[in-house]
């Protein structure tokens, strides 16, 4: 259900559906992104230019030359983007992952936190049949839930200012995939040699939301010699 | 005969923009764009193109090119301290925001931009650009755009469109706005922090860090404290939105930011004082003023106004 709507700065607004995260939460999100990105597609309103969904909110960024934000609010009240329905085309994909302390550079804060060997900790990991909540931070990057309760962990405080593409990382029950090198505060465990994202080919990004992700372990060599099609 | 610029030297961060590229945020592509929209619009305008045409964005120190071809009216903005040196090596300095044209043989040479940070080129009827999805836009993080989704490369050429626009000099007066006061509007997370805290932001003074680029601005201040959680469940962001990480240094997302993120939002900076917080300098010490959705909706009319009114 949409809580709340709120402002976000003077070209932006945030449609909330509360705070729990489950996949229940998410799917109402995925319609109203639906409802939004049909009605954007169809010119049934003007002026908005992003929408972006996440565990529990839709991101709405416009123009304010096109629209103002209380207009946009009063759209989204007077439609019933509820009963839109989602496809279910959903697909399982199986990601190589890496798990060697070259790779793995979070390992001595998750033992010290979680109590249990890294061994322990990949053997949870791998056994995970991940659900995919969202796509962004950078292109293609998935964000995949849900892990083992023992490996809950809060982000870094202080976020690294590179982290190399490939590295997976872990964050309270979510896991996630770099894309890019980029910034950022996760818990990093392995590395895959998988490609999620690549602009020359139709689909840009490899997982959608809704997809489901299954880890496969390899070794260094493995990951060395692993070769995107 | 073909015209192209020759790259003789890239400089640090050129990299070609034009208004961004939009509704591809939910598969993780940020709208990017040119970072100092005013100063961008001049440039177009300056040679007669339409304000959104794609242009070479540059940053501190810009590129050296080397002009081939058949004359053509070229402009660059910014508060920039350039050079044209003709076929003899002889130097003459520049002018910005100011047309002027370029014939063969003849190079430009973009030494450094002068208390600012972001400077532009346009050349009339526009550079030559691969689109993707509608704009000419460059995220080198994801090598999205032109030139391969990569900043200038020394040996690079660059080709123009064709037009037989007849673009007469032209000079358009403009400076930077001085004031270090930037104003914004409350945050998604505002009440996550401690009410000393909130007051701090609004009162107290942050310097630019050199952590600093198209993705974001690192300040320096007081500790901004958080007392309810240090993180919250990633959303989408939105350009200006400024977050506070668990050390308690605030940092401002711009142009190339990530799509979402984690952290808890204090404050948005308004659209209308975008272009002057992005063309501060490392070092500058900035305050923030808490304005309400009015007063940003008011600003911006004057601030749009503004950009058609050059």
């Amino acid at each position: 259900m949409l809580k709340k709507i709120s402002n976000i700065g003077d070209c932006g607004i945030s449609c909330d559906f509360g705070d729990e995260v489950n996949k229940k939460t998410n799917k109402e999100v995925i319609k109203l992104f639906n409802f939004i990105q049909e009605s954007v597609k169809n010119e049934k309103i003007k002026g908005i230019l992003n929408y972006t969904p996440s565990y529990n909110k839709l991101i709405i960024n416009f123009d304010l030359v096109d629209i103002k934000s209380n207009e946009i609010i009063e759209f989204i009240k007077s439609n019933d983007f509820s009963k839109t329905i989602l496809s279910e085309k959903n697909k399982i994909i199986e990601i190589p992952i890496c798990y060697d302390e070259e790779f793995a550079l979070d390992v001595k804060r998750l033992e010290e936190k979680t109590k249990l060997t890294f061994k322990e900790i990949t053997e949870s990991h791998l056994k995970t049949d991940f659900f995919v909540y969202m796509i962004g931070f950078v292109p293609g990057q998935p964000f995949l839930g849900d892990l083992n309760k023992n490996l809950y962990h809060d982000r870094l405080d202080t976020p690294r200012v590179k982290i190399k593409k490939g590295s997976v990382g872990i964050v309270e029950k979510f896991c996630t995939i770099y894309t890019f090198e980029s910034p950022g505060g996760w818990n990093i465990i392995g590395k895959t040699p998988l490609d999620l994202f690549n602009i020359n080919k139709k689909n840009t990004s490899l997982l959608l939301p809704g997809d489901t992700v299954k880890f496969k372990s390899i070794t260094k060599k493995e990951l060395l010699s692993f070769k995107n099609e | 005969m073909s015209n192209y610029f020759k790259v003789l030297r890239p400089g640090i961060n050129s990299t070609f923009q034009d208004l961004g590229r939009f509704h591809l945020q939910h598969l993780g592509i940020v709208a990017s764009g040119c970072m100092d929209r005013l100063s961008f619009s001049i440039s177009n305008k300056l040679v007669g193109n339409k304000i959104s045409e794609g242009a070479l964005e540059f940053a501190y120190q810009g590129p050296l090119l080397e002009f081939v071809g058949e004359s053509k009216m070229i402009a660059v903005s910014g508060k920039v301290n350039f050079n044209i040196i003709d076929k003899n090596e002889e130097k003459k300095k520049g002018t910005p925001n100011q047309s002027f044209k370029i014939s063969d043989g003849e190079k430009i040479d973009i030494l450094s931009t002068i208390d600012s940070v972001y400077g532009y080129i346009s050349i009339s009827g526009g550079f030559k650009l691969n689109e993707f999805k509608g704009s000419v836009s460059t995220l080198i993080k994801a090598k999205i755009g032109p030139n391969k989704g990569e900043k200038l490369h020394i040996d690079d050429k660059i080709f123009f469109n064709k037009s037989n626009l007849l673009v007469k000099e032209k000079f358009i007066q403009f400076d930077f706005d001085k004031d270090n006061t930037i104003r914004a509007m409350k945050g998604l997370q505002f009440d996550y922090f401690s009410n000393k805290s909130k007051e701090d932001f609004f009162s107290n003074e942050f310097e630019i860090t050199r952590l600093t680029d198209r993705m974001g601005m690192r300040l320096e201040g007081g500790k901004i404290e958080n007392q309810v959680s240090k993180n919250i469940k990633s959303e989408g962001i939105t350009k200006g939105s400024i977050q506070v990480p668990g050390d308690g240094k605030p940092i401002i997302l711009l142009s190339d930011h990530p799509t979402i993120g984690g952290y808890p939002k204090i404050a948005n900076i308004i659209t209308a004082d975008y272009d002057k917080l992005v063309q501060k300098k490392p070092g500058t010490k900035i305050k923030f003023k808490l304005v309400d959705l009015l007063v940003a909706e008011e600003a911006f009319n004057q601030y749009i106004q503004k950009i058609k009114n050059i």
